[in-house]
């Protein structure tokens, strides 16, 4: 009998779900209203880009301000071709030149490499992605544009000239700061990314899957071939998307390295420019209205350019992860 | 066991002294002994975490995939040990197939380059090879006439009991001389349980199989010999009749009766 009134008391002071309520109430406001701002702010962003263009669109049409190729403050004339194909090849050659290495250290390091070496190279990966855009370019100025210029595209145009002329225009003659410089460097600095997602997309390959393989007799490599990268394959994608729109969207490296020359046609070994490196390059001297409006319309189209590709690259991730709960 | 060996079939694998270890401490199985009789359903029972995966695994060099399980003693496939470091394991793979608990088709394949995929692997790409030898491994694994209209749409839209049929049709279309089989009717549904149980049947007329399984009926339906394994040792083998009606070691006794009471 007497213990009867203990337990209750006991239970009693645990406070009861309904008084607990208002705490959850305040807390999920928070949330709601922080999160609401950031949506908020992204979308302010966007607008007030627009807006700021809106003098630019209005003088020479949404879609022609896009296809002009002459981006002259001087004359008033404003056209974004220039920089959408600079941004276009640096980032897809970029692209490309880190690919396959990138894509061959995420299967060494996640599959071949004894542990200690993986760490390694893992750690080191993660270091590069560190270092600051501005120092990678800073680097690239003194050291590298030179050394390649000197080492590689001097003999190779020289040799052009002499034995394959029809190769010189697309070649150009050899500048100190150059299209090439600027997209082996986008590479590099995005090697990184790619080894991360892809060696996180190879890692989320279930162990049963290349038993599987082993199991059919399969070798090391064909472990690789029949079960993991067809696995991991749409990771693999988004991966290399996420990549992408941050080769799109890297400004300070780029814009030091590529020689800021807004007219085409341009060549591979001359300057060239991208729709942030213009950007960065002429903000200061921005003073007539339509030049500040025609480069708020540049940065405009990199960020719709940069959040389409985010979106693509987020629905590729969600289809992998629907995909690899059905089986 | 000296008298019955005469009458006994042909061995097709047989252990000698094999003991696994993880991380150079915990004897996964310890000096197991035991041979496997061709054409023959051998059966491993015992409770949960006495080394039925860890000694099946061993019979196909599967262990190798883990840098932390050392292996100790001989497995012969035929009078050969596969320990033996002049043998490729990737050979010994392809004679000895397994099958795993849960279903494990690749799931972007098709139906057709699942039970094609060890075949590819060794190059075979004559369409005309490659499509018999896909429809006997599907037939073999009675799935034939499931799938016979979708043969490419992917495996992973199979249901559970399709895909575990699938596994096995793949493992046979490389003519294994074994089959390891751990679990596999453990996710499934009853009347898949009862196909594959039939399966195994059929299939022993040409491979030689070696199934674990926690289930005692099952393995007194489909089995001919029983190893009883309790904390990584072998306790007792003998004819399955034989260890379910008439067991010699106390032990088995009383897992028995634990397991049916
Ligand atoms: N990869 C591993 N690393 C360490 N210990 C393991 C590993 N796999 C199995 N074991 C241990 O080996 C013993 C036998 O396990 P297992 O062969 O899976 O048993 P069963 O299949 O009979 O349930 C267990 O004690 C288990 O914890
Ligand atoms: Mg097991």
């Amino acid at each position: 009998m007497a213990d009867i009134p203990v337990t209750l008391s006991r239970a009693q002071q645990i406070t009861p779900a309904r008084y607990r309520a208002p705490g959850d109430l305040v807390f999920k406001i928070i949330i709601l209203v922080l999160s609401s701002v950031v949506i908020a702010l992204a979308f302010a962003m966007a607008i007030i880009l627009w807006y700021e263009a809106r003098p630019t669109f209005q003088a020479f049409g949404f879609l022609s301000f896009l296809t002009e190729t002459t981006w002259d403050p001087v004359a008033a004339v404003h056209g974004t071709w220039p920089f959408i194909m600079g941004t276009l090849i640096t980032s897809f050659g970029a692209l490309l030149l880190s690919l396959l290495p990138a894509l061959g250290v995420a299967i060494f390091v996640s599959e071949y490499a004894p542990k200690w070496v993986a760490n390694i190279i893992n750690y080191t990966v993660d270091l590069l992605a560190a270092i600051p855009s501005v120092v990678v370019g800073l680097w690239g100025v003194f050291i590298f544009a030179p050394f390649m210029r000197d080492t590689f595209y001097m003999p190779i145009y020289l040799w052009a000239v002499e034995n394959a002329p029809w190769l010189e225009p697309i070649l150009g003659a050899p500048s100190s700061y150059n299209l090439a410089t600027a997209t082996i460097i986008l590479a590099l600095m995005i090697v990184p990314y790619t080894v991360a997602l892809s060696r996180d997309a190879i890692r989320l390959v279930p162990r049963e899957q290349k038993e599987a393989a082993w199991a059919l007799g399969a070798t090391r490599w064909e472990v690789m071939r029949v079960a993991v990268l067809p696995y991991a394959r749409s990771g693999i994608v988004a991966g290399v998307l996420l990549s992408l729109a941050r080769a799109l969207g890297e400004t300070m490296a780029v814009a030091m390295l590529i020689g800021n020359r807004n007219r085409m046609p341009f060549s591979l070994f001359g300057p060239a420019a991208t729709m942030p490196s213009v950007i960065i390059n002429e903000f200061r001297e921005a003073v007539e209205t339509l030049h500040y409006t025609s480069l708020m319309a540049v940065g405009f189209y990199l960020f719709i350019l940069t959040i389409g590709i985010n979106l693509i690259a987020s629905y590729v991730q969600r289809k992998l992860t629907q995909q690899r709960k059905s089986p | 066991m000296s008298s019955e060996k005469q009458t006994n079939p042909e061995i097709r694998m047989e252990t000698l002294g094999l003991t696994v270890t993880y991380n150079k401490t915990v004897q996964g199985v310890k000096g197991v002994s035991m041979p496997m009789y061709n054409n023959k359903v051998t059966a491993f029972i015992g409770p949960s975490g006495c080394g039925k995966t860890t000694f099946l695994r061993s019979l196909n060099r599967m262990h190798d995939l883990l840098p932390e399980a050392e292996v100790e003693g001989k497995a012969l496939l035929d009078g050969e040990d596969i320990y033996d470091p002049r043998i490729d394991p990737v050979v010994i793979r392809r004679k000895i197939g397994m099958v795993f608990q849960k279903p494990t088709p690749f799931p972007t394949r098709s139906i057709y380059d699942n039970v094609a995929a060890g075949l590819q692997l060794v190059g075979i790409k004559k369409k005309d090879v490659l499509d018999g030898v896909v429809e006997r491994a599907l037939r073999d694994a009675a799935l034939w006439d499931e799938v016979k209209d979708r043969l490419r749409s992917p495996g992973g839209s199979l249901s559970g009991g399709q895909q575990q049929r699938l596994s096995i049709a793949r493992a046979l279309a490389v003519e294994p001389e074994v089959i390891l089989m751990d679990e596999p009717t453990s996710s499934l549904d009853p009347m898949s349980t009862t196909k594959i149980e039939e399966l195994i049947q059929e299939l022993k007329k040409q491979v030689t199989i070696v199934i674990v399984t926690h289930n005692m009926q099952q393995a007194q339906r489909v089995s001919d010999y029983t190893a009883f394994f309790y904390v990584g040792e072998l306790v007792e083998f003998s004819p399955t009749s034989v260890l379910f009606n008439n067991p010699t070691e106390e032990r088995t006794k009383e897992y028995l009766q634990g397991a049916f009471s």
